[in-house]
Protein backbone atom coordinates (compact mmCIF):
# COMPACT_ATOMS: atom_id res chain seq x y z
CA UNK A 1 0.00 0.00 0.00
CA UNK A 2 1.14 3.01 -0.80
CA UNK A 3 1.09 5.51 2.18
CA UNK A 4 3.22 9.02 1.07
CA UNK A 5 2.78 9.93 -2.55
CA UNK A 6 5.05 13.11 -3.23
CA UNK A 7 4.18 14.97 -6.66
CA UNK A 8 6.19 17.64 -8.45
CA UNK A 9 7.37 19.16 -4.80
CA UNK A 10 9.01 22.33 -5.12
CA UNK A 11 10.15 25.19 -3.00
CA UNK A 12 12.33 28.48 -4.02
CA UNK A 13 14.33 30.53 -1.77
CA UNK A 14 14.85 34.05 -3.44
CA UNK A 15 16.04 32.43 -6.70
CA UNK A 16 17.24 29.47 -5.39
CA UNK A 17 15.73 26.11 -5.95
CA UNK A 18 15.94 24.31 -3.21
CA UNK A 19 13.62 21.20 -4.22
CA UNK A 20 12.23 20.90 -7.54
CA UNK A 21 9.75 18.77 -9.05
CA UNK A 22 10.70 15.83 -6.53
CA UNK A 23 8.00 12.58 -6.99
CA UNK A 24 8.46 9.54 -5.36
CA UNK A 25 6.24 7.04 -3.56
CA UNK A 26 7.09 5.22 0.30
CA UNK A 27 4.81 2.41 0.98
CA UNK A 28 3.93 1.24 4.22
CA UNK A 29 6.23 -0.83 6.17
CA UNK A 30 9.39 0.30 3.34
CA UNK A 31 12.82 2.01 4.80
CA UNK A 32 13.03 4.54 2.26
CA UNK A 33 16.54 6.42 1.85
CA UNK A 34 16.46 9.94 0.52
CA UNK A 35 20.96 10.78 -0.13
CA UNK A 36 22.28 13.54 -1.62
CA UNK A 37 25.86 15.51 -1.15
CA UNK A 38 24.98 18.59 1.64
CA UNK A 39 23.25 21.49 0.08
CA UNK A 40 21.12 18.57 -1.68
CA UNK A 41 17.75 19.88 -0.72
CA UNK A 42 16.96 16.76 1.79
CA UNK A 43 16.41 18.93 4.87
CA UNK A 44 14.30 20.91 2.93
CA UNK A 45 12.34 18.11 1.24
CA UNK A 46 11.44 17.01 5.12
CA UNK A 47 10.59 20.31 5.99
CA UNK A 48 7.66 20.44 3.30
CA UNK A 49 6.82 17.09 4.07
CA UNK A 50 6.05 17.66 7.92
CA UNK A 51 4.44 20.70 7.14
CA UNK A 52 7.35 23.58 8.49
CA UNK A 53 7.39 24.86 4.79
CA UNK A 54 5.14 25.75 2.24
CA UNK A 55 6.09 24.37 -1.20
CA UNK A 56 6.00 26.66 -4.17
CA UNK A 57 4.56 23.86 -6.41
CA UNK A 58 3.59 20.22 -5.97
CA UNK A 59 1.44 17.95 -3.98
CA UNK A 60 2.04 15.32 -0.87
CA UNK A 61 -0.36 12.62 -0.39
CA UNK A 62 -0.54 10.77 3.23
CA UNK A 63 -2.68 8.02 4.00
CA UNK A 64 -4.88 9.04 1.09
CA UNK A 65 -5.43 12.74 1.68
CA UNK A 66 -3.93 16.40 0.27
CA UNK A 67 -1.78 17.42 2.96
CA UNK A 68 -0.11 19.86 0.99
CA UNK A 69 0.19 23.34 3.21
CA UNK A 70 -0.95 20.91 6.19
CA UNK A 71 0.05 22.22 9.93
CA UNK A 72 2.82 20.19 11.54
CA UNK A 73 0.01 19.59 14.30
CA UNK A 74 -2.64 17.84 11.91
CA UNK A 75 -0.13 15.97 9.47
CA UNK A 76 1.05 14.47 13.12
CA UNK A 77 -2.86 13.23 14.05
CA UNK A 78 -2.92 11.68 10.41
CA UNK A 79 0.48 9.39 11.40
CA UNK A 80 3.35 11.19 10.15
CA UNK A 81 6.73 12.36 13.15
CA UNK A 82 9.97 12.78 12.18
CA UNK A 83 13.09 13.92 14.06
CA UNK A 84 15.54 16.90 13.33
CA UNK A 85 18.83 16.91 11.93
CA UNK A 86 19.65 19.65 14.49
CA UNK A 87 18.23 18.71 17.42
CA UNK A 88 14.81 19.98 19.05
CA UNK A 89 14.56 18.75 21.87
CA UNK A 90 12.89 20.03 24.77
CA UNK A 91 15.87 21.19 27.00
CA UNK A 92 13.88 22.16 30.00
CA UNK A 93 12.39 18.72 30.73
CA UNK A 94 13.49 15.91 32.23
CA UNK A 95 14.31 13.38 29.45
CA UNK A 96 11.37 11.21 30.27
CA UNK A 97 9.30 14.03 29.91
CA UNK A 98 10.46 14.58 26.51
CA UNK A 99 9.39 11.62 24.95
CA UNK A 100 5.77 12.41 27.13
CA UNK A 101 5.01 15.22 25.52
CA UNK A 102 5.40 13.39 22.25
CA UNK A 103 2.55 11.28 23.78
CA UNK A 104 0.38 14.63 23.46
CA UNK A 105 -2.19 13.40 21.03
CA UNK A 106 -3.06 10.22 22.80
CA UNK A 107 -3.27 12.50 25.77
CA UNK A 108 -6.08 15.31 24.41
CA UNK A 109 -6.64 18.18 25.17
CA UNK A 110 -8.35 18.67 28.32
CA UNK A 111 -7.25 21.65 30.14
CA UNK A 112 -9.87 22.21 32.86
CA UNK A 113 -9.15 19.03 33.91
CA UNK A 114 -5.69 19.83 34.10
CA UNK A 115 -6.13 23.18 35.54
CA UNK A 116 -8.19 21.71 38.58
CA UNK A 117 -6.13 17.79 38.83
CA UNK A 118 -8.73 16.24 38.87
CA UNK A 119 -7.83 12.44 38.45
CA UNK A 120 -8.39 11.97 35.03
CA UNK A 121 -5.71 14.83 34.06
CA UNK A 122 -2.84 12.14 36.75
CA UNK A 123 -4.53 8.97 34.63
CA UNK A 124 -3.38 10.27 31.81
CA UNK A 125 -0.17 11.45 32.95
CA UNK A 126 0.40 8.09 34.28
CA UNK A 127 -0.40 6.47 31.16
CA UNK A 128 2.14 8.28 29.54
CA UNK A 129 4.86 7.80 31.53
CA UNK A 130 4.65 4.04 31.34
CA UNK A 131 4.02 4.57 27.28
CA UNK A 132 7.36 6.95 27.77
CA UNK A 133 9.49 4.30 30.48
CA UNK A 134 8.56 1.62 27.68
CA UNK A 135 10.29 4.03 24.82
CA UNK A 136 13.18 5.08 26.88
CA UNK A 137 13.66 1.03 27.77
CA UNK A 138 14.14 0.32 23.93
CA UNK A 139 16.67 3.53 23.30
CA UNK A 140 18.47 2.35 25.70
CA UNK A 141 17.96 5.59 28.30
CA UNK A 142 15.63 4.60 31.03
CA UNK A 143 18.27 4.86 33.61
CA UNK A 144 18.52 8.69 32.48
CA UNK A 145 14.91 8.93 32.61
CA UNK A 146 15.22 11.71 35.59
CA UNK A 147 17.89 13.58 33.87
CA UNK A 148 17.70 17.40 32.57
CA UNK A 149 17.83 16.22 28.82
CA UNK A 150 20.29 19.11 28.23
CA UNK A 151 22.85 16.70 30.15
CA UNK A 152 22.54 14.22 27.75
CA UNK A 153 25.31 12.97 25.34
CA UNK A 154 25.05 13.80 21.34
CA UNK A 155 24.10 10.18 20.38
CA UNK A 156 21.69 9.97 23.41
CA UNK A 157 19.62 13.14 22.32
CA UNK A 158 19.39 11.45 19.00
CA UNK A 159 18.10 8.18 19.86
CA UNK A 160 15.65 10.09 22.25
CA UNK A 161 14.26 12.39 19.48
CA UNK A 162 13.39 8.87 18.36
CA UNK A 163 11.85 7.88 21.18
CA UNK A 164 10.03 10.77 21.25
CA UNK A 165 8.80 10.82 17.53
CA UNK A 166 7.75 7.03 17.79
CA UNK A 167 5.66 8.37 21.16
CA UNK A 168 3.44 10.17 18.69
CA UNK A 169 2.76 6.49 17.22
CA UNK A 170 3.57 7.45 13.51
CA UNK A 171 2.13 5.48 10.30
CA UNK A 172 5.43 7.27 8.85
CA UNK A 173 8.87 8.03 10.47
CA UNK A 174 10.85 11.16 8.97
CA UNK A 175 14.48 10.63 10.30
CA UNK A 176 17.03 13.56 9.18
CA UNK A 177 20.66 11.81 9.44
CA UNK A 178 19.78 9.62 13.15
CA UNK A 179 23.40 8.93 12.64
CA UNK A 180 24.92 11.87 12.44
CA UNK A 181 27.78 12.67 15.19
CA UNK A 182 27.33 9.06 16.66
CA UNK A 183 30.02 6.67 17.13
CA UNK A 184 30.19 3.52 15.58
CA UNK A 185 28.48 1.42 18.35
CA UNK A 186 25.64 4.10 18.54
CA UNK A 187 25.64 3.97 14.80
CA UNK A 188 25.03 0.62 15.10
CA UNK A 189 22.33 0.28 17.90
CA UNK A 190 20.44 3.15 15.94
CA UNK A 191 20.76 0.98 12.75
CA UNK A 192 18.93 -2.42 14.79
CA UNK A 193 16.43 0.20 15.87
CA UNK A 194 15.60 1.49 12.47
CA UNK A 195 15.38 -2.02 11.04
CA UNK A 196 12.87 -3.10 14.26
CA UNK A 197 10.65 0.02 13.94
CA UNK A 198 10.36 -0.55 10.51
CA UNK A 199 9.81 -4.53 10.78
CA UNK A 200 6.78 -3.38 12.98
CA UNK A 201 5.19 -1.72 10.12
CA UNK A 202 6.02 1.98 10.53
CA UNK A 203 7.55 3.41 6.57
CA UNK A 204 10.29 5.25 7.52
CA UNK A 205 11.86 8.19 5.56
CA UNK A 206 15.67 8.21 5.90
CA UNK A 207 18.21 10.97 5.19
CA UNK A 208 21.78 9.35 6.60
CA UNK A 209 25.13 10.03 5.36
CA UNK A 210 26.71 7.20 6.86
CA UNK A 211 26.36 5.21 3.44
CA UNK A 212 27.43 1.99 4.91
CA UNK A 213 24.14 1.85 7.05
CA UNK A 214 21.81 3.43 3.84
CA UNK A 215 22.75 0.34 1.61
CA UNK A 216 22.21 -2.01 4.53
CA UNK A 217 18.50 -1.04 5.65
CA UNK A 218 16.94 0.27 2.79
CA UNK A 219 14.63 -1.13 0.69
CA UNK A 220 14.78 1.86 -2.33
CA UNK A 221 17.08 4.68 -2.27
CA UNK A 222 16.32 8.44 -3.82
CA UNK A 223 19.54 10.08 -5.18
CA UNK A 224 18.70 13.97 -4.73
CA UNK A 225 20.99 16.62 -6.23
CA UNK A 226 20.61 20.31 -6.40
CA UNK A 227 17.22 20.57 -5.79
CA UNK A 228 16.11 17.92 -8.46
CA UNK A 229 15.84 13.76 -8.31
CA UNK A 230 18.86 11.82 -10.24
CA UNK A 231 17.95 8.62 -9.72
CA UNK A 232 15.56 6.33 -7.27
CA UNK A 233 15.68 2.16 -7.56
CA UNK A 234 17.27 -0.77 -5.16
CA UNK A 235 20.28 0.25 -3.36
CA UNK A 236 22.66 -1.94 -5.70
CA UNK A 237 21.04 -0.08 -8.29
CA UNK A 238 21.53 3.46 -7.16
CA UNK A 239 25.04 2.30 -6.15
CA UNK A 240 25.81 1.11 -9.57
CA UNK A 241 24.65 3.91 -11.20
CA UNK A 242 27.14 6.14 -12.87
CA UNK A 243 25.27 9.35 -12.27
CA UNK A 244 25.01 8.93 -8.59
CA UNK A 245 28.90 8.10 -8.32
CA UNK A 246 29.52 11.07 -10.53
CA UNK A 247 27.29 13.43 -8.44
CA UNK A 248 27.79 12.24 -5.24
CA UNK A 249 29.49 9.34 -3.99
CA UNK A 250 32.96 9.66 -5.38
CA UNK A 251 34.93 7.09 -5.77
CA UNK A 252 36.57 6.68 -2.11
CA UNK A 253 32.34 6.37 -1.05
CA UNK A 254 31.84 4.10 -4.15
CA UNK A 255 34.58 1.86 -2.49
CA UNK A 256 32.87 1.75 0.83
CA UNK A 257 29.39 1.10 -0.56
CA UNK A 258 30.88 -2.13 -2.14
CA UNK A 259 32.26 -2.90 0.97
CA UNK A 260 28.86 -2.73 2.69
CA UNK A 261 27.74 -4.99 0.05
CA UNK A 262 30.29 -7.49 0.61
CA UNK B 1 9.03 10.57 55.48
CA UNK B 2 12.08 11.92 53.72
CA UNK B 3 11.68 15.71 52.53
CA UNK B 4 12.93 14.72 48.91
CA UNK B 5 10.21 12.16 48.95
CA UNK B 6 7.29 14.91 48.67
CA UNK B 7 6.50 15.96 45.13
CA UNK B 8 7.23 19.54 43.51
CA UNK B 9 3.70 20.23 43.90
CA UNK B 10 3.37 19.26 47.86
CA UNK B 11 6.53 20.92 48.50
CA UNK B 12 5.82 24.27 47.30
CA UNK B 13 2.76 24.49 48.34
CA UNK B 14 3.64 23.58 52.30
CA UNK B 15 6.25 26.24 51.98
CA UNK B 16 3.66 28.80 50.56
CA UNK B 17 1.37 28.03 53.74
CA UNK B 18 4.38 28.26 56.24
CA UNK B 19 5.01 31.52 54.71
CA UNK B 20 1.95 32.88 55.04
CA UNK B 21 0.99 31.39 58.37
CA UNK B 22 4.30 32.46 59.97
CA UNK B 23 5.58 35.84 58.84
CA UNK B 24 2.36 37.55 60.90
CA UNK B 25 4.62 36.48 64.31
CA UNK B 26 7.30 39.13 63.50
CA UNK B 27 4.60 41.80 61.98
CA UNK B 28 5.80 44.82 64.10
CA UNK B 29 2.32 46.21 63.11
CA UNK B 30 -0.55 46.05 61.40
CA UNK B 31 0.90 48.08 58.81
CA UNK B 32 2.56 44.55 57.91
CA UNK B 33 -0.40 42.93 57.47
CA UNK B 34 -1.30 45.65 54.26
CA UNK B 35 2.41 44.72 52.30
CA UNK B 36 2.10 41.09 53.06
CA UNK B 37 -1.77 41.29 51.21
CA UNK B 38 -0.25 43.14 48.45
CA UNK B 39 2.80 40.30 48.05
CA UNK B 40 -0.11 38.23 47.82
CA UNK B 41 -2.07 40.04 45.32
CA UNK B 42 1.27 40.54 43.67
CA UNK B 43 2.26 37.38 43.77
CA UNK B 44 -1.50 35.83 42.38
CA UNK B 45 -0.19 37.81 39.11
CA UNK B 46 2.80 36.87 38.71
CA UNK B 47 1.46 32.79 39.39
CA UNK B 48 -0.36 33.67 36.16
CA UNK B 49 2.86 35.50 34.04
CA UNK B 50 5.00 32.21 35.26
CA UNK B 51 2.26 30.50 33.34
CA UNK B 52 2.86 32.51 30.33
CA UNK B 53 6.45 33.25 30.50
CA UNK B 54 7.98 30.31 32.40
CA UNK B 55 5.72 27.87 31.09
CA UNK B 56 4.43 28.75 27.39
CA UNK B 57 7.73 31.26 26.84
CA UNK B 58 5.67 34.08 25.56
CA UNK B 59 6.30 37.65 26.55
CA UNK B 60 3.41 40.21 27.41
CA UNK B 61 4.29 44.15 28.05
CA UNK B 62 0.70 44.58 28.70
CA UNK B 63 -0.81 42.21 31.21
CA UNK B 64 -1.42 45.22 33.58
CA UNK B 65 -3.90 45.94 31.38
CA UNK B 66 -5.98 43.36 32.39
CA UNK B 67 -5.13 44.61 36.33
CA UNK B 68 -6.80 47.00 34.95
CA UNK B 69 -10.03 45.52 33.70
CA UNK B 70 -10.14 43.37 36.91
CA UNK B 71 -10.05 46.16 39.15
CA UNK B 72 -12.58 48.81 37.24
CA UNK B 73 -14.94 45.86 37.59
CA UNK B 74 -15.04 46.16 40.59
CA UNK B 75 -15.39 49.85 40.61
CA UNK B 76 -17.95 50.19 37.39
CA UNK B 77 -20.50 47.03 37.71
CA UNK B 78 -21.45 47.61 41.80
CA UNK B 79 -21.77 50.97 40.78
CA UNK B 80 -23.76 50.84 37.66
CA UNK B 81 -25.15 46.59 37.25
CA UNK B 82 -25.92 46.76 41.00
CA UNK B 83 -23.96 43.32 41.22
CA UNK B 84 -22.31 43.19 44.16
CA UNK B 85 -18.25 43.63 44.41
CA UNK B 86 -17.47 40.30 44.98
CA UNK B 87 -19.71 38.88 41.95
CA UNK B 88 -17.66 41.78 39.88
CA UNK B 89 -14.64 40.23 40.74
CA UNK B 90 -15.62 36.73 38.59
CA UNK B 91 -17.42 39.18 35.97
CA UNK B 92 -13.60 41.00 35.35
CA UNK B 93 -11.81 37.75 35.30
CA UNK B 94 -14.76 36.61 33.04
CA UNK B 95 -14.24 40.20 30.43
CA UNK B 96 -10.41 39.76 30.55
CA UNK B 97 -10.19 36.12 29.71
CA UNK B 98 -12.90 36.98 26.79
CA UNK B 99 -10.24 40.70 25.77
CA UNK B 100 -7.46 37.83 26.24
CA UNK B 101 -9.07 35.73 23.79
CA UNK B 102 -9.81 38.07 21.73
CA UNK B 103 -7.05 39.87 21.38
CA UNK B 104 -4.08 37.19 21.30
CA UNK B 105 -5.74 35.60 18.58
CA UNK B 106 -3.78 37.79 16.52
CA UNK B 107 -1.22 39.05 18.73
CA UNK B 108 0.70 35.82 19.43
CA UNK B 109 1.05 35.10 15.78
CA UNK B 110 4.20 37.40 16.64
CA UNK B 111 7.05 36.36 18.69
CA UNK B 112 9.87 37.29 20.77
CA UNK B 113 10.63 41.68 20.38
CA UNK B 114 7.31 41.91 18.42
CA UNK B 115 5.02 40.12 20.54
CA UNK B 116 6.30 42.36 23.05
CA UNK B 117 5.51 45.44 21.32
CA UNK B 118 2.23 44.52 20.25
CA UNK B 119 1.17 43.75 23.89
CA UNK B 120 3.22 46.72 25.07
CA UNK B 121 0.44 48.92 22.68
CA UNK B 122 -2.54 46.42 24.09
CA UNK B 123 -1.71 47.65 27.66
CA UNK B 124 -0.99 51.05 26.49
CA UNK B 125 -4.95 51.03 24.82
CA UNK B 126 -6.50 50.13 28.29
CA UNK B 127 -4.68 52.18 30.21
CA UNK B 128 -5.99 55.50 27.89
CA UNK B 129 -9.74 54.28 27.66
CA UNK B 130 -9.57 54.20 31.36
CA UNK B 131 -7.68 57.41 31.77
CA UNK B 132 -9.97 59.22 29.28
CA UNK B 133 -13.37 57.85 29.48
CA UNK B 134 -13.60 60.29 32.54
CA UNK B 135 -17.05 60.11 32.98
CA UNK B 136 -17.05 56.89 34.28
CA UNK B 137 -13.60 55.82 35.62
CA UNK B 138 -13.14 59.46 37.01
CA UNK B 139 -10.42 59.64 34.74
CA UNK B 140 -6.79 59.48 35.88
CA UNK B 141 -8.02 60.85 39.33
CA UNK B 142 -9.33 57.42 39.80
CA UNK B 143 -12.40 56.49 41.34
CA UNK B 144 -13.67 55.05 44.52
CA UNK B 145 -14.57 51.25 45.33
CA UNK B 146 -17.78 49.90 47.26
CA UNK B 147 -16.79 48.16 50.23
CA UNK B 148 -17.08 44.35 49.86
CA UNK B 149 -19.24 43.76 53.25
CA UNK B 150 -16.89 41.21 54.66
CA UNK B 151 -15.22 43.42 57.46
CA UNK B 152 -19.14 44.20 58.35
CA UNK B 153 -20.50 40.32 57.72
CA UNK B 154 -17.29 39.12 60.28
CA UNK B 155 -17.99 41.60 63.19
CA UNK B 156 -21.70 40.16 63.18
CA UNK B 157 -20.65 37.15 63.02
CA UNK B 158 -17.99 38.37 66.28
CA UNK B 159 -14.80 38.28 64.93
CA UNK B 160 -12.90 41.72 65.30
CA UNK B 161 -10.55 42.07 62.25
CA UNK B 162 -8.37 45.29 60.84
CA UNK B 163 -8.74 45.42 57.12
CA UNK B 164 -5.06 44.96 56.52
CA UNK B 165 -5.70 41.65 58.19
CA UNK B 166 -8.58 40.31 56.48
CA UNK B 167 -7.25 41.20 53.39
CA UNK B 168 -3.69 39.60 54.48
CA UNK B 169 -6.25 36.17 54.49
CA UNK B 170 -7.95 36.58 51.87
CA UNK B 171 -5.23 37.60 49.80
CA UNK B 172 -3.04 34.47 50.86
CA UNK B 173 -5.71 31.85 50.40
CA UNK B 174 -6.85 33.37 46.67
CA UNK B 175 -3.10 33.01 45.93
CA UNK B 176 -2.86 29.57 47.08
CA UNK B 177 -5.53 28.70 45.27
CA UNK B 178 -4.00 30.19 42.17
CA UNK B 179 -0.27 28.81 43.23
CA UNK B 180 -2.62 24.92 43.33
CA UNK B 181 -3.73 25.22 39.73
CA UNK B 182 -0.68 26.00 37.91
CA UNK B 183 1.65 23.33 39.96
CA UNK B 184 -1.25 21.03 38.66
CA UNK B 185 -0.98 22.43 35.35
CA UNK B 186 2.89 21.82 35.45
CA UNK B 187 3.12 18.48 35.90
CA UNK B 188 -0.59 18.04 33.65
CA UNK B 189 -0.63 17.45 29.82
CA UNK B 190 -1.50 20.84 28.83
CA UNK B 191 1.57 21.97 31.37
CA UNK B 192 3.85 19.50 29.31
CA UNK B 193 2.44 21.06 25.77
CA UNK B 194 2.87 24.54 27.16
CA UNK B 195 6.30 23.83 28.12
CA UNK B 196 7.22 21.94 24.71
CA UNK B 197 6.48 25.44 23.28
CA UNK B 198 8.81 27.10 25.06
CA UNK B 199 11.59 25.26 23.77
CA UNK B 200 10.79 24.35 20.66
CA UNK B 201 7.58 25.11 19.09
CA UNK B 202 8.68 23.71 15.94
CA UNK B 203 9.24 20.20 17.68
CA UNK B 204 5.93 21.34 20.10
CA UNK B 205 4.09 20.97 16.14
CA UNK B 206 5.25 17.53 15.58
CA UNK B 207 4.48 15.96 18.06
CA UNK B 208 0.96 17.21 17.82
CA UNK B 209 0.63 20.27 19.77
CA UNK B 210 -1.75 22.95 18.05
CA UNK B 211 0.73 25.71 18.88
CA UNK B 212 -1.54 28.67 18.22
CA UNK B 213 -4.42 27.73 20.22
CA UNK B 214 -2.30 26.44 23.52
CA UNK B 215 -0.29 29.55 23.03
CA UNK B 216 -3.53 31.33 23.26
CA UNK B 217 -4.69 29.21 26.14
CA UNK B 218 -1.86 30.25 28.47
CA UNK B 219 -2.58 34.12 27.54
CA UNK B 220 -5.91 33.59 29.12
CA UNK B 221 -5.50 31.79 31.97
CA UNK B 222 -2.83 34.32 33.14
CA UNK B 223 -5.03 37.08 32.30
CA UNK B 224 -7.51 35.75 34.91
CA UNK B 225 -4.70 35.79 37.19
CA UNK B 226 -3.78 38.77 36.50
CA UNK B 227 -7.37 40.48 36.24
CA UNK B 228 -8.69 38.72 39.93
CA UNK B 229 -5.46 40.25 41.46
CA UNK B 230 -6.54 43.54 39.96
CA UNK B 231 -9.85 43.05 41.50
CA UNK B 232 -8.34 42.28 44.74
CA UNK B 233 -6.51 45.76 44.52
CA UNK B 234 -9.47 47.54 43.98
CA UNK B 235 -11.44 46.11 46.47
CA UNK B 236 -8.87 46.16 49.17
CA UNK B 237 -8.10 50.10 48.81
CA UNK B 238 -11.02 50.83 48.42
CA UNK B 239 -9.79 53.36 45.01
CA UNK B 240 -8.81 52.42 42.23
CA UNK B 241 -6.62 54.74 39.30
CA UNK B 242 -5.47 53.73 35.91
CA UNK B 243 -2.03 53.48 37.05
CA UNK B 244 -2.85 49.81 38.13
CA UNK B 245 -2.87 49.31 34.29
CA UNK B 246 0.43 50.95 33.21
CA UNK B 247 3.17 50.10 31.87
CA UNK B 248 5.68 50.36 34.86
CA UNK B 249 3.13 47.85 36.25
CA UNK B 250 3.61 45.39 33.63
CA UNK B 251 7.08 45.98 33.93
CA UNK B 252 6.99 45.93 37.70
CA UNK B 253 5.06 42.24 37.40
CA UNK B 254 7.51 40.96 34.31
CA UNK B 255 10.56 42.30 36.76
CA UNK B 256 8.88 39.77 39.09
CA UNK B 257 8.31 37.08 37.38
CA UNK B 258 11.86 36.93 36.13
CA UNK B 259 13.89 38.06 39.22
CA UNK B 260 12.46 34.93 40.58
CA UNK B 261 12.66 32.60 38.26
CA UNK B 262 10.29 32.37 35.39
CA UNK B 263 9.52 28.73 35.14
CA UNK B 264 8.91 28.17 39.24
CA UNK B 265 5.34 28.97 41.23
CA UNK B 266 7.27 29.48 44.34
CA UNK B 267 9.88 31.51 42.80
CA UNK B 268 6.88 34.10 41.46
CA UNK B 269 5.87 34.57 45.19
CA UNK B 270 9.67 35.20 45.99
CA UNK B 271 10.06 37.93 43.18
CA UNK B 272 6.85 39.37 44.49
CA UNK B 273 7.80 39.64 47.87
CA UNK B 274 11.39 40.97 47.13
CA UNK B 275 9.75 43.69 44.83
CA UNK B 276 6.78 44.58 47.01
CA UNK B 277 9.09 44.90 50.33
CA UNK B 278 12.16 46.28 48.95
CA UNK B 279 10.83 49.91 47.73
CA UNK B 280 9.83 49.73 51.84
CA UNK B 281 12.68 48.84 53.17
CA UNK B 282 15.02 50.30 51.23
CA UNK B 283 13.23 53.82 52.11
CA UNK B 284 15.83 54.51 54.91
CA UNK B 285 18.66 55.00 51.88
CA UNK B 286 16.46 58.11 50.72
CA UNK B 287 17.53 58.94 46.97
CA UNK B 288 19.41 55.78 47.08
CA UNK B 289 16.54 53.94 46.78
CA UNK B 290 15.66 53.53 43.24
CA UNK B 291 19.54 52.86 42.82
CA UNK B 292 20.00 50.01 44.89
CA UNK B 293 16.79 48.56 43.66
CA UNK B 294 18.09 48.34 39.97
CA UNK B 295 21.56 47.56 41.10
CA UNK B 296 19.97 44.20 42.94
CA UNK B 297 18.04 43.35 39.88
CA UNK B 298 21.56 43.23 37.56
CA UNK B 299 22.89 41.86 39.74
CA UNK B 300 20.63 38.60 39.73
CA UNK B 301 20.18 38.79 36.22
CA UNK B 302 23.56 38.52 35.68
CA UNK B 303 25.16 35.86 38.45
CA UNK B 304 21.57 34.21 38.10
CA UNK B 305 20.33 34.47 35.01
CA UNK B 306 17.81 31.29 35.42
CA UNK B 307 16.25 33.73 38.04
CA UNK B 308 16.68 33.28 42.43
CA UNK B 309 14.97 30.34 43.22
CA UNK B 310 15.84 27.85 40.34
CA UNK B 311 19.34 29.56 40.92
CA UNK B 312 19.57 28.88 44.72
CA UNK B 313 17.74 25.67 44.13
CA UNK B 314 21.22 24.54 41.96
CA UNK B 315 23.62 25.93 44.34
CA UNK B 316 22.04 23.93 47.47
CA UNK B 317 21.73 20.23 45.63
CA UNK B 318 25.10 20.71 44.39
CA UNK B 319 26.47 21.40 48.04
CA UNK B 320 27.84 17.91 49.21
CA UNK B 321 25.17 15.59 51.64
N1 LIG C 1 14.98 28.60 5.18
C1 LIG C 1 15.85 28.69 4.16
N2 LIG C 1 16.09 29.89 3.58
C2 LIG C 1 16.95 30.00 2.55
N3 LIG C 1 17.63 28.98 2.04
C3 LIG C 1 17.45 27.76 2.56
C4 LIG C 1 16.55 27.55 3.66
N4 LIG C 1 16.56 26.23 3.98
C5 LIG C 1 17.43 25.65 3.14
N5 LIG C 1 17.96 26.55 2.28
C6 LIG C 1 18.92 26.27 1.19
O1 LIG C 1 18.41 25.18 0.47
C7 LIG C 1 19.47 24.32 0.06
C8 LIG C 1 19.22 22.93 0.55
O2 LIG C 1 19.47 22.86 1.95
P1 LIG C 1 19.17 21.58 2.82
O3 LIG C 1 17.81 21.10 2.50
O4 LIG C 1 19.45 21.91 4.23
O5 LIG C 1 20.25 20.55 2.28
P2 LIG C 1 20.65 19.10 2.84
O6 LIG C 1 19.77 18.78 3.99
O7 LIG C 1 20.45 18.20 1.67
O8 LIG C 1 22.10 19.19 3.21
C9 LIG C 1 20.75 24.93 0.59
O9 LIG C 1 21.36 25.67 -0.44
C10 LIG C 1 20.27 25.82 1.71
O10 LIG C 1 21.13 26.90 1.88
MG1 LIG D 1 20.21 18.37 5.95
Amino acid sequence: MTLLTVEDLSIEFGGLKAVDGVNFNVEAGKIVSVIGPNGAGKTTLFNMLSGLYTPSRGRVTLAGKDVTNQPPYKLARLGMSRTFQNLQIFLQMSVLENVMAGCHLTEGRHIVTDLLGLPASGRRTRQSMKDALGLLERIGLQSHATDEASGLSYGALKRLEIARALAVRPQLLLLDEPAAGCNAVETEEIDHLIAEIAAEGVAILLVEHDMKLVMKISDHVIVLDQGMKITEGLPTEVAQNPKVIEAYLGVKATEEVHNALG
Amino acid sequence: MKLTKLSPKILTLLALALLVIIAPMFFPSSFYYRIGALIFINGLAVIGLVILVGYAGQISLGHAGFVGIGAYSCALAPEHLGISPVLAVFLGAFLSGLLAWLVGRPILRLRGHYLAVATLGFGILIYMVLSNEAQWTGGPDGMAVQATGLKALLKSMGFKVSASEMWYWIAAVVMMIGALIALNLHTSPTGRALRSLHDSEVAAGTVGVNVANYKLSAFVISAIYTSVSGSELALMNRFISPDVAGFLHSVELLTMTVLGGAATVFGAVIGAAILTSLPQVLTVLHDFEHIVLGLIMMLVMIFMREGLVPSLAKILRRRPK
